[in-house]
């Protein structure tokens, strides 16, 4: 049975760069800006990467210098367009065979104006296996739970 | 589909969230939950009813005993935590940028 279609993430933000420097920012220096509390893992997240090309990975190291994969570069088309693949499941572990995509346009509004549109969609794949740990105290509730806690907190 | 915002705001309450939590554990009638928490009867369906509204959980018959329970398919909650994920990240990727500029 295919889960039931659930509406993507949709965000917009305005950024007073021009749209190669916001592309470029975005992607090269996501160790910069990516919050350090949006995994709720631990451990924390100490840098965060991004491989500037199609196929590239998408992963950070913590604070005791393990790697934790988020997902790769699924399209790379600077400084237009950057499609990511989020593969990390209602545990919140990185599945391979997960597949949900954060596609992000850069769109020149002025020669320092970008807007910035993304669309997180596929939710609904992230969901679906949630039904095989529900019960467990330690399952992804709980991490998914403490990271909205945790984000809710620092906001 | 349930509510989107609502989902949020319903574990926005900290009683809410340790019933919902609770909940994630395994099924529960209003009288367990009553039990285990220091308010009455009323006021837990009322927390219920929010949770329920929220899609967070749903209800079950079982025999006599009405069972409420985390909705299996934990979509709403994985959304909301990628709601506030992205919300947060684009604001900080938009401090980042205007602070750092274009290249010098």
């Amino acid at each position: 049975m295919s889960p039931k279609k659930i509406e993507p993430v949709r965000k917009e933000q305005l950024i007073k760069v021009s749209q190669a420097r916001a592309f470029q920012l975005f992607t090269e220096k996501m160790d910069r800006w990516w919050p350090r509390t949006n995994s709720g893992r631990k451990p924390e997240t100490k840098e965060m990467f991004l491989e500037c090309r199609e196929g590239g990975r998408w992963y950070e190291i913590g604070v005791d210098d393990s790697l934790f994969t988020w997902g790769k570069v699924l399209i790379w088309s600077p400084p237009e367009k950057l499609i990511l693949a989020w593969q990390i499941n209602a545990e919140f572990k990185y599945d391979p065979n997960l597949v949900t995509e954060v596609e992000i346009n850069f769109i020149e509004e002025g020669p320092k104006l970008t807007r910035l549109t993304l669309e997180h969609r596929n939710i609904e794949k992230v969901g679906v296996n949630a039904h095989a740990f529900w019960t467990s105290v330690d399952g992804g509730w709980r991490i998914v739970l403490d990271s909205i806690r945790k984000m809710a907190e620092n906001s | 589909m349930a509510n989107a915002a609502a989902a949020l705001q319903a574990l926005g309450d900290s009683t809410r969230r340790q019933i919902f939590e609770r909940l994630a554990r395994r099924p529960l009638a209003v009288v367990d939950i009553a039990n285990e928490f220091p308010i009455s009867r009323p006021a837990v369906s009322q927390h219920l009813k929010v949770l329920k509204d929220a899609g967070l959980v749903i209800v079950h018959e079982q025999g006599t005993r009405r069972l409420y329970q985390v909705d299996p398919k934990g979509v709403e909650l994985m959304r909301q935590y990628l709601d506030r994920l992205w919300d947060k990240s684009l604001a900080s990727f938009k401090a980042f940028a205007e602070l750092e500029g274009e290249e010098k």
